[in-house]
């Protein structure tokens, strides 16, 4: 799950992380008083969205001007022209499709006067089985870039159950950090690590740490996503989640317990296990189309389950034809072939539909279907149903 | 011979008197008599567990007695998510040799600690996130479908449960059959890595072939692609066919399981193939032809 960049600040400064002070708004009525209640003489308009690349975004509608979707802004009166720009308008980042993210909150910020820039994240490095910090002295920029073009400016610390003295020292020295930067980096490191482990967290990215010019550090942006599974014992964190941030099939997929993920293409996809669903896209490509979702719905879908994953996949008007692929082990095909009968009738189902049944009660599975007078094309492996599929729409 | 089970392993299941472990206790008594010699519940251990063919089992309240009073090998975990990682440290703690998790879910965090214990300890563990282990006509520990087994001479390896019934399910139609099949599961952190189950399989003799089905995110094919090419120079190689998921996966998204996400330039289908095919191994571009490209491996 992810967060805003203010929610994931304010996160990092219950653990007292140093971040500069500042206000989320939603309206424009609330500008005012925000800006008011910061010193200045420098504050920051940042668009609060879930994707990176905002500083070098650009918004779709011209009347929220050239700039990109973070502003600096040297009097209020900046200020508030510049949210009035930027709030309810979409900014299209690298990490963005074509037509952007609306921008529904702004964090006011109080500006800083930056010495460096410097990069610094943690992550459970999966080789190693460990929680480990990637630092670099070329902050502010796509990491990945530094990684494939100076991967020598990047330095992967693995730590065991802590961050020790000698761990904060060596990443001290990695960032290059002396006198106020490098006591205030001792204190830091541990603090962050304890605010990743506490909190369950996927990713912890500031980028950019940066050393002011008065010597001390501070987190100037922040990146935060958690572990889904372990937000059962977080309650206080799932209160930060943003749904208009996410895309709405995918949320009431979740709440069937699907594993559903949009994408371009016009197949839509059902299938039992992440691998398989992974390759049934995948052989959708091969026979030369594109899927329109990842779905995947789980070893012990019922009934009303598979009826609800129809639904949602319908729900995209780009679907011009639907693929059921399902090796049932666990899962009897009959009971599937149920839930498929069922949400065909209720939908109306107008594309063609293959339908792969494998398994458990297979010949069951594949009577329930052909007896149903239903238009169904009925395949007998995952070659031949891709095949069939992929001529259905192609008409 | 086989891998990591056989008909002599014996099992207790923790978590057995939930639907799941009832259910899989029962589906591991039918398959060819496997061993579960009881099952784990902190309060109705002195109990005893009724299987659907009149079986009784006893319930023991902790591992270690469990494991006294049976004499068990192997242990197989289906309890929920938030005490999984509980119960397979008090599984080490009583030194089972091989633990089998089967939750889906587990906080990656508590795995960061399993796997730390782990590394001290006597115990294997396979999974979380995993189907489990089939000797074929030996033993089944998990939840995949005895009846597309059939004994024979291939190794199975994978990353996917699905997918792993896939490559049984297509060596048994060819009539190749299997020696021993594990899903090593879909986590980021995990007991077992590819390369564990490649060095058994390449020193089981039943074994003649092996297939190692791979997906997107991390670097786990790579690292057994380049332990495949350092055995190769010692001269222990096996025919290979492989398959990688999620060569159209959207970068930046978790595919269903929690281990499948390109991120940070790494983890891509392209990269592993390539390394997959440099160590030898025929990766199919067709989940639907590992059984058909392992015979024309064999043919040569």
């Amino acid at each position: 799950m992810n967060i805003h960049e203010y929610q994931a600040k304010a996160v990092l400064k219950s653990f007292g992380a140093p971040v500069a002070e500042g206000v989320p708004v939603l309206t424009l009525d609330d500008v005012q008083k925000a800006v008011d209640s910061l010193p200045g003489p420098l504050w920051v308009v940042k668009s609060q969205i879930h994707a990176g690349g905002r500083g070098k975004g650009k918004f779709v509608e011209s009347e929220a001007g050239e700039k990109g979707g973070v502003r600096l802004a040297f009097t209020k009166e900046d200020v508030l022209t510049n949210a009035k720009q930027m709030l309810g308008h979409h900014l299209v980042t690298a990490q963005t499709s074509a037509s952007g993210k609306q921008v529904n909150r702004l964090y006011i910020e109080d500006g800083a006067d930056i010495d460096r820039e410097l990069y610094l994240s943690i992550l459970v490095d999966r080789e190693s089985g460990k929680v480990a910090f990637v630092v670099s002295t070329e902050g502010g920029m796509d990491i990945e870039a530094v990684a494939h073009d100076t991967p020598e400016k990047i330095m992967t610390l693995p730590v065991d159950g802590g961050v020790t003295e000698d761990d904060a020292s060596k990443l001290c020295d990695a960032l290059k950090l002396e006198g106020t930067a490098r006591t205030d980096g001792m204190k830091l490191f541990p603090i962050l690590y304890k605010a990743f482990t506490e909190k369950d967290m996927a990713m912890l990215e500031v980028n950019p740490l940066i050393v002011m010019e008065n010597g001390h550090l501070r987190v100037l942006d922040a990146k935060v996503s958690f572990d889904g599974n372990a937000l059962f014992r977080h309650p206080d964190i799932i209160e930060l989640r943003d749904k208009t941030e996410e895309d709405e099939k995918e949320i009431e997929a979740s709440e069937w317990d699907l594993a559903y993920i949009a994408l371009d293409g016009t197949i839509g996809c059902m299938v039992n296990g992440a691998g398989l669903a992974m390759a049934t896209m995948d052989i959708i490509k091969l026979y030369g189309e594109e899927p329109a979702n990842f779905c995947d719905v789980g070893g012990g879908a019922g009934k009303e389950k598979v009826a609800a994953a129809f639904k949602i996949i319908m729900k995209d008007p780009n679907v011009k034809g639907i693929l059921v692929n399902i090796f049932g082990g666990i899962m009897k095909c009959d009971v599937i072939a149920e839930g498929v009968i069922a949400a065909v009738k209720e939908t109306n189902l107008a594309v063609p539909l293959v339908v792969r049944l494998e398994g458990t009660n297979v010949e069951l599975g594949k009577k329930i279907i052909a007896d149903s007078g239903l238009n169904v094309i009925s395949a007998d492996d995952l070659d031949d149903a891709a095949q069939k599929i992929v001529n259905a729409v192609r008409g | 011979m086989s891998i990591l089970i056989d008909n002599n392993t014996k099992i207790l299941t923790q978590g057995m008197t939930g639907n799941t472990g009832s259910f899989h206790t029962n589906q591991g008594l039918a398959y060819y008599g496997t061993k579960m010699v009881g099952g784990i519940h902190p309060k109705k251990g002195g109990t005893m567990w009724q299987a659907d063919n009149g079986t009784e089992l006893p319930i023991f309240a902790t591992v270690a007695e469990g494991k006294e009073k049976t004499g068990a090998t192997a242990s197989v975990v289906y309890v929920p998510p938030a005490g999984a990682a509980a119960a397979i440290e008090e599984a080490i703690d009583a030194e089972i040799p091989l633990i089998v998790c089967i939750t889906e879910g587990v906080p990656v965090l508590d795995m960061v600690r399993v796997k730390a214990k782990l590394a001290k300890s006597k115990s294997r563990l396979i999974g979380p996130n995993c189907p489990g282990v089939i000797t074929a006509n030996e033993c089944k520990i998990g939840i995949m479908p005895g009846s597309i087994f059939k004994k024979g001479n291939v190794g199975i390896v994978s990353r996917s449960g699905t997918l792993t019934y896939e490559a049984v399910f297509q060596t048994t139609q060819v009539g190749l059959g299997q020696t021993t099949a594990v899903g090593i599961g879909g986590d980021p952190v995990k007991g077992t890595e590819f390369i564990d189950m490649l060095e058994m399989f390449l020193a089981d003799d039943e074994t003649k072939s092996i297939i190692m089905i791979g997906e997107i995110g991390g670097s786990a094919e790579e690292d057994a692609a380049q332990f495949l090419i350092d055995e190769a120079k010692k001269g222990r190689k096996k025919p290979m066919v492989g398959f990688i998921a999620g060569r159209t996966a959207p970068k930046g998204r978790t595919m269903g399981h929690a281990g499948a996400i390109v991120s940070g330039g790494k983890g891509d289908a392209e990269s592993k193939i390539a390394a997959m095919e440099a160590a030898g191994i025929r990766v199919s571009p067709s989940p639907a032809r590992l059984g058909t490209t392992m015979i024309e491996v064999l043919k040569g």
